[in-house]
This record gives C-alpha cells, structure tokens and sequence, in this order.
C-alpha cells in the first residue's frame, strides 16, 4: 500500500496496515464530528506515527498514484473539519 | 479507502485527465504533459521566491523593531531625566508593544524558514519525477501500441500529477501564511511610524489618540517596572525613590 503525507512524500506500507489505518481513520471522522479537538489530535498523531514507523519512502523517481493521501502533518483542526468530514483541503 | 484518502486524489485525477483529453494522439499527449509539467515547475520556482520576499520583508522589519525597542529605551530615560514621567510612561508602553511584536515576528520568520525548506525538498522530488516522466516518454513512444501507451500514460502522469498537486497544496497553504503575515507586517509598519516620535516635546500631553489606544493594548504592570527601574538609575542623585515599590510585579 502507497501514503502519501502531503508534503512530505510517499512510503511503501504492508498491505496489513491498511485495516489499522481505516479504523483510525474513522475513529478521527467521528472525533472531528464530535468536535473533539484532543482526540482528534491523538489519533492523528498515531496515524503519522504508524506510516513513519512501518512505511520506508518511495524512491523520488518512482511514478506511482498513493492509495492514500494524508493531509499535512501540521493539520489544524479547523482544517481537519474540512478533510475529515466536508469538501477536503483542494475543493475544485 | 474511505474518508480522506479519495478525496485529494479525485481531485487530481480529474485535473489529469482534463490535461490528458487534450490530444488523442498519446505521443502529443506525452509531450504535452511533459511541457505542462515544466511550466508548472515554473510556477513552484515563483512560488519559492515569494517566500523567500516575505521572509527577507520579515526580517528587515525585526530589525527596524529591534532599533525601536532601543530608540524607545533611550527617549523613556531621556524624558525621565527631564522630570516627564508621562512621556516616558508613553515611550515605554510602545516599548512594550514593539518587543511583543518582535517575538511574534521571529516566530513567524522561522515558520517561514521551515516552510522555505520543505518546499524546497518539495521541488527537488517533483523535479526527480519530471526527468523520470521525460525518459519514460520517450519509452513509451517508442515501444508501445496506441492502447497501450494510453494505459501506461496514465500511470505516470497521475504519479507526476499527484506530487504536482501535492506540491500545488503546500503552496497554497504557505501562500495563505504569507497572506496572514503580510497583513500583520502592515500593522507593524503603522506601529513603527506611530513609534517613530524624534521630538520627544512634539508630543505635548501624550493625549492623542493613538497614545489613548496604546494604553489601552498595554499592560501597566510592565511599564510601572521598568519605569521604576529607570527611575532607579536615574534616581541615585535625585529623590524619586517611592516609585520604587512598584517593581515588583513582573508582567
């Protein structure tokens, strides 16, 4: 499995992690609906922590689409209110 | 993947695939989108640039403010001495203001340098990826059937396009940075110029308006302090010393 972290490029992931990080990222939907700003912010940072401790980044001239693309690592919340329920960060 | 996974990179497909209607022929396409992809590169180079300006425009107005802070030091002393407590109660009060102003501004001069930096490395990446389209191209062209070819052009421009929007976002959102900052930076230049007073008597009661409003922005704790520590430099020939007391509150 490809992720990008916006900005910061992409990693290779075992195809198993993509289970953990579904849940967590619906865990982080619902916080976010939940206007829980803390939870939220937990939960995020173990999403970055699970790309950055199992994913090995992608070489710059592999050209490749990622099945996942994370928002930026300094996310605000506000934004994240945008990416995790609404239009997203690039609406068209 | 459900969530925030689709969404950025609907948007990209879609702007890919308008770039890709544009030829039938995938040997136009191909050059196409690599001259495409070259321009866009263009666009990143401008887009660094203009950081880069804002951080230079950043720095520049921390050292004018760094020259104020000391300005207002010395016209504080300077009115002190000749007994007039509340001009320099005034000069410090915008003593105050121009050091907070100065902490934020080095703040935000440092986000700018990591900003600077990561769309930097950013650049570098896309730049990898263009070479790699433009060697692939030409693979392409060379060995594949139109059907083909289509099929594996998509691979690699959606890989292309996907850093390139990636890149696009981290613009925006240093651009959006800027933006904030630049506004603030014009308030700093009108707080300069209200600062800027080279004839401490012109300034008469000190009841202007702007004098009104700096008082009210300012907390009086920090002033009382250091105008009693003044007081107490100065005061070793003078009596002044009941204002002494007051320095203890630290703001």
């Amino acid at each position: 499995m490809i992720v990008r972290i916006a900005g910061e490029g992409q990693f290779k992931l075992p195809d198993e992690d993509a289970d953990r990080l579904n849940e967590l990222d619906n865990r982080a939907v619902s916080a976010v609906e939940q206007g829980d700003e803390t939870g939220f912010k937990e939960l995020w940072s173990q999403m970055l922590e699970l790309v950055s401790s199992d994913g090995n980044a992608l070489p710059d001239d592999e050209l490749i689409e990622s099945d996942v693309i994370l928002p930026p690592r300094d996310i605000t919340f506000d934004e994240a209110r945008g990416e995790f329920t609404g239009d997203g960060l690039i609406p068209d | 993947m459900p969530g925030l996974a689709g969404r950025m990179s609907t948007v990209v497909k879609a702007k890919i695939s308008r770039m890709l209607d544009r030829t039938e022929d995938p040997g136009e396409t191909l050059d196409y989108g690599y001259q495409k992809q070259t321009e866009l590169l263009q666009n990143v180079k401008k887009g660094i640039a203009d950081v880069v300006t804002s951080k230079k425009r950043l720095q520049m107005q921390s050292t004018k403010l760094e020259q104020q802070v000391v300005k207002l030091d010395t016209q504080a002393r300077q009115a002190l001495a000749q007994g007039r407590e509340d001009l320099a109660r005034t000069a410090l009060e915008r003593k105050t203001l121009a050091q907070t102003e100065l902490q934020s501004l080095d703040t935000q001069i440092k986000e700018l340098e990591n900003q600077q930096e990561q769309l930097t490395a950013n650049e570098q990446r896309l730049r990898q990826k263009i070479e790699q389209f433009r060697t692939k191209k030409e693979v392409i062209k060379a060995q594949y059937s139109a059907a083909e070819a289509q099929v594996r052009i998509s691979e690699a421009a959606n890989g292309v396009g996907e850093e390139m929007a990636d890149l696009g976002l981290a613009m925006q959102r240093a651009e959006d940075k800027t933006e904030t900052m630049r506004a603030r930076a014009s308030a700093v230049e009108e707080l300069e110029q209200a600062g800027a007073f080279d004839d401490i008597t012109a300034l008469g009661s000190g009841g202007d308006d702007i004098d009104r409003q700096l008082s009210e922005l300012t907390s009086g704790a920090q002033v009382d302090d250091e105008l009693a520590k003044i007081k107490a430099e100065l005061g070793s020939g003078g009596g002044e010393s009941p204002a002494l007391e007051q320095g203890e509150e630290k703001a």
